[in-house]
């Protein structure tokens, strides 16, 4: 019998939806996929096995079709799903079980997708490693000794490890981008709007955005179309139709790009980057070009001032949206032992309560917009914002979509970047832009080096996702797609 | 020094900012409903309480009211503006930041006008902008109902994220020793053009308008001083009273060579003085910045301007409207305005009283009364219908003016109707000739001297006979009755 775990979602839902398998059996192979190889891969935070069992048998007994019905899911634990505990990968809420679920959580039971579990992450998604979870790091399937990337390392190494055929994360500077980079798997962020915020515990409410993940891009393009699109619980969602990104994937499939026009960064070539991700990027170039697309270099002089710009636009609004975890609601409470003011409880609780790279921005953010530091930190950067959405309108007059590697470096070894954060921070060199001016951008694998997985990224103009599905999905037709080792 | 002494030497400036509790129907970023005196933590959801991932959504109508009264204020209405979050800790405040507006306000630059004793002094608005209102903090266990000495603190999120106007008036100087009545003038004028347009029901006492009363005072020609804020200032009364005490309080201090602090002062109802409050010395950096997660204020046009053409007639046209209706003069009419009674006196007459006689109990029994209780009018405890049921008694000849005194006592001391009061109380107006027949004979015949009089044609001496049957009839006769059937029985008529 075919091993169910390694399908992908799109063959999946056509076999359950045959009736060949059920979505019982399809759910019940990933679960025990998980039972049998998370213990060493820690892709999970909490694993719903009764939830997504009871979702499997309501599109068993046809209560539900879709183009992904029965088609078993991982879920980032900063989205909220109702009755199943949600962290962060903080202490600060473990043991929280929000009375409600996200909007993408309500479209996926919606589309009769049976939610696995919870995956882990760096602490309120801030990392790019998952070290910064409070619950332990997760391990990349590729080599259990380095980091599946962050934050959303636990989704990209559900994916790599066939614990999961597709997942949900929230990228706010590469978080779903990067660690699918480093597990050798596609992660799309779409046009920030174009996906609800509306319950995704909020890092940075300007720049997260929620989005699929897959092993192929057209499974991610169908997942993509399962949670996009407005909802008025979101101000800042955008009422317009969602892009149509599966139609997109289709076409890119047929490995045409005659009159696409790539754009290559010329301020990201050979910026720190490890000369195996430079190769691999420039293999997958020739590779685009012999499917006939264009290759132009533009220049974008504002992208040198992301990364500074977004350390100080994502702190500051962290400092201000983590200020609720204060022990009175919900969550760990310290120090309530009739010896301490409220002040006090609320202090012992986030100090407590929040680990140190959280603690770090959210001392960042908070200097950031104090009175008299506002106008050079928060004032500037959010200047720079505006250049750099300049810079991509620009950009995107000359050519349709815009190339570079996902991230400078495959994936390192742990402990090799925790001790200075600019180290870590690096590893978003390249997604951050992206998510300062709103646009969508994609990751796919597109090579090895040392036989680690690198990521090729495809940033397109907001609203336009479907160009970039199409221009992922010719690469990956073109270079294949690569495998981890047996776990 | 006297006040008056004070008010030679020094020279005060004041300021005010109210906040208006909006009635909407909803919240503000929530369809959670805004009821008064609900079970706490009835009107919640995951926004309002600020649970992980909740999002806000602005409510349209509220953004309609803020510009209603900015419009009515005489203000520019921003044709693009955002909220901003006001970052400090506090346990009622769900998010630990207040969604507020802050260098963007919807509405700027606007003036009302108050007349006080009869003369118009123009108030200047600064910016009216709107916010959330806070949750409510109970301290329970204690003695006091306050923090020290409770052993539980209980929070009601009913009231969290209640949308709420705050308008805030420019610094005014050269108001001399009339500040403190200028104040108050214009707290309840600002109250009666809110409650016109009927987007809050402006209850001081409920908390749905609150006032901080900023002062300071400066020698002439000298820069103005240090200002203090004073909350907790709950009604009109003490609107007026925090200005005059805080004036008496600074300048004494001055006097002495002291220096005025900046600091947050809290308002004694039961003195009628200011205390201090926190001291501003770690004065708090609310680290404002734009809202990310809502989208810019952009009214259009054509929006302002329908809001602009429904907005109703301004209290103080309709003052003079009434004050033609009524037949009074404009400083009678501005008496009625200050002390709060345009819409108690016109809901009397609307209730079935002559203009002349809601005027008269409300201008004089219940203010004399809401005085010596300290509270605002509307709140002495009768209602309009209850004094225009009083009236009509009066009217009706069932009461004199004396009984009907005695009953609006009962009314205000909430013993129920005017009817059910004279009921309970036996205050009636005896036209019951066979008794009033008997009281006269009886008191003709206990004074036969002044009887002689009256029948030798000393009219006047019937006044004390009068008084005699009064007193007998313990007040409850109509005195002209009585004198008209004194003289028939003395033969003088």
């Amino acid at each position: 019998m075919t091993d169910l775990t390694r399908l992908s979602a799109a063959s999946l839902a056509a076999k359950i939806a045959s009736k060949e398998v059920s979505a019982v059996e399809v759910t019940t192979a990933h679960l025990d996929r998980i039972a049998a190889v998370d213990p060493r891969v820690h892709a999970f935070l909490h694993v719903d096995r009764e939830g997504a069992l009871d979702a499997a048998r309501k599109v068993d007994a046809g209560e539900i079709t879709g183009p992904l019905a029965g088609v078993p899911i991982a879920v980032k634990d900063v989205v909220t799903t109702k009755g199943v505990p949600t962290t962060a990968a903080s202490k600060i809420l473990e043991g929280w079980k929000p009375p409600y679920d996200a909007t993408i959580v309500e479209r996926l039971k919606k589309a009769g997708m049976p939610i696995l579990g919870k995956t882990n992450m760096d602490e309120f998604a801030m990392g790019s490693s998952t070290e910064y979870s409070a619950y332990g790091a997760t391990n990349n399937p590729w080599d259990l000794g380095r980091i599946p990337g962050g934050s959303g390392g636990g989704s990209a190494a559900a994916l790599a490890a066939y614990e999961a055929p597709l997942a949900i994360g929230t990228d706010t500077g590469g978080s779903i981008r990067q660690p699918g980079a480093v597990t050798g798997t596609v992660g799309a962020k779409p046009t920030y709007g174009g996906t609800s915020r509306y319950g995704l515990i909020a890092f940075s409410s300007s720049l997260d955005t929620p989005g699929p993940c897959g092993r192929t891009v057209e499974d991610t393009a169908l997942l993509h179309s399962v949670m996009a699109g407005y909802d008025p619980r979101d101000s800042t969602s955008i009422n317009q139709p969602v892009p149509d990104v599966i139609k997109a994937a289709q076409l890119g499939k047929n490995g045409d790009l005659s009159g696409v026009k790539l754009g290559v960064v010329k301020e990201f070539a050979g910026d720190g980057s490890e000369p195996g991700v430079l190769s691999a990027f420039k293999d997958s170039l020739e590779a685009l070009v012999k499917l006939g697309a264009e290759i132009v270099e533009v220049s974008c002089p504002n992208f040198q001032y992301a990364l500074p710009a977004y350390y100080l636009i994502a702190p500051s609004e962290a400092s201000s949206n983590l200020a609720r975890f204060d022990g009175v609601r919900y969550g760990l409470r310290e120090g309530d032992n009739g010896s301490h003011s409220l002040e006090e409880v609320m202090s012992l609780t986030r100090e407590g309560g929040f680990g140190p790279e959280v603690k770090r921005r959210i001392i960042i953010g908070t200097y950031a917009l104090s009175s008299g530091y506002y106008d050079a930190y928060y004032g500037q950067a959010q200047k720079v914002r505006t250049l750099i959405t300049r810079d991509f309108q620009s950009a995107f007059e000359q050519v349709d979509v815009l190339v570079s590697p996902t991230t400078p470096f495959v994936a390192f070894p742990f402990g090799s970047r925790t001790s200075d954060p600019y180290q870590m921070y690096l590893a978003d060199l390249f997604t951050i832009p992206t998510n300062l001016y709103g646009g969508p951008a994609i990751s796919v694998p597109c090579g090895l080096s040392e036989g680690l997985p690198v990521g090729f990224q495809i940033m397109a103009p907001t609203m336009a996702d479907d160009r970039m599905y199409r221009v992922a999905a010719a690469l990956e037709s073109a270079v294949g797609s690569f495998t981890p080792p047996e776990l | 020094m006297t006040y008056e002494e004070i008010l030679t030497k020094y020279e005060p400036v004041v300021g005010l900012e109210t906040h208006v509790e909006l009635g909407t129907r909803t919240k503000m970023f929530c369809g959670c409903k805004t009821d008064f005196g609900a079970e706490p933590n009835t009107q919640t959801c995951p926004v309002c309480l600020a649970l992980p991932g909740a999002l806000p959504v602005m409510n349209r109508a509220a953004i309609a009211a803020t510009i209603q009264i900015g419009l009515a204020l005489n203000c520019d209405i921003a044709e693009w503006c955002r909220m901003a979050r006001k970052n400090y800790f506090y346990p009622d405040m769900p998010k630990n930041f207040q969604t507020s507006q802050y260098d963007e306000p919807l509405c700027v630059e606007g003036y009302v006008d108050v007349v006080v004793d009869g003369k118009e002094y123009r108030i200047g608005i600064e910016r009216v902008h709107i916010e959330e209102d806070t949750g409510k903090t109970l301290h329970v266990g204690g003695a006091t109902g306050r923090i020290h000495g409770a052993t539980e603190s209980l929070v009601d999120y009913n009231r969290a994220g209640i949308p709420l106007v705050e308008i805030v008036t420019k610094p005014v100087p050269g108001l001399g020793s009339l500040a403190p009545e200028i104040a108050k003038a214009y707290v309840a004028e600002l109250r009666d053009i809110v409650r016109a347009l009927g987007v809050s029901d402006v209850r001081m006492e409920q908390g749905s308008m609150r006032c901080d009363v900023n002062t300071s005072l400066n020698l002439p020609g000298e820069e103005w001083g240090t200002r203090t804020e004073t909350k907790n200032v709950n009604s009109l009364r003490s609107v007026e009273r925090a200005v005059r005490s805080e004036i008496i309080r600074q300048a004494a201090i001055l006097d002495d060579g002291g220096k005025i602090f900046q600091e947050t002062r809290h308002f004694q109802e039961t003195t009628g003085d200011t205390r201090s409050g926190r001291s501003k010395e770690t004065a708090t950096d609310y680290r404002y910045f734009p809202e990310p997660d809502l989208v810019p204020i952009a009214p259009a046009p054509e929006w302002v301007a329908e809001l602009k053409a429904a907005l109703p007639e301004k209290p103080s046209v309709k003052r003079a409207r009434l004050r033609e209706d009524w037949g009074i003069s404009e400083v009678d009419m501005q008496s009625v305005a200050n002390a709060g009674a345009v819409e108690l006196i016109e809901e009397t007459i609307a209730a079935g009283s002559s203009a002349a006689g809601a005027r008269k109990w409300w201008m004089g029994e219940l203010a004399r009364r809401a005085n010596e209780l300290d509270v605002d009018l509307a709140a002495v405890g009768a209602t309009p219908a209850q004094v225009a049921a009083l009236q009509k008694l009066v009217d009706a000849g069932k009461l004199n003016d004396k009984l009907a005194r005695q009953v609006l006592e009962g009314v205000v001391a909430g013993e129920g109707d005017p009817a059910e009061v004279m009921a309970s109380r036996g205050l009636e107006v005896v036209n019951d000739t066979g008794a009033l027949t008997k009281a006269v004979d009886e008191a003709i015949a206990a004074n036969p001297e002044i009887a002689a009089k009256i029948r030798d044609g000393k009219v006047a001496a019937a006044g004390a006979l009068v008084g005699a049957v009064m007193k007998t009839t313990r007040g409850q006769a109509d005195a002209k009755a009585v004198r008209d059937l004194l003289l028939e029985r003395l033969g003088v008529s």
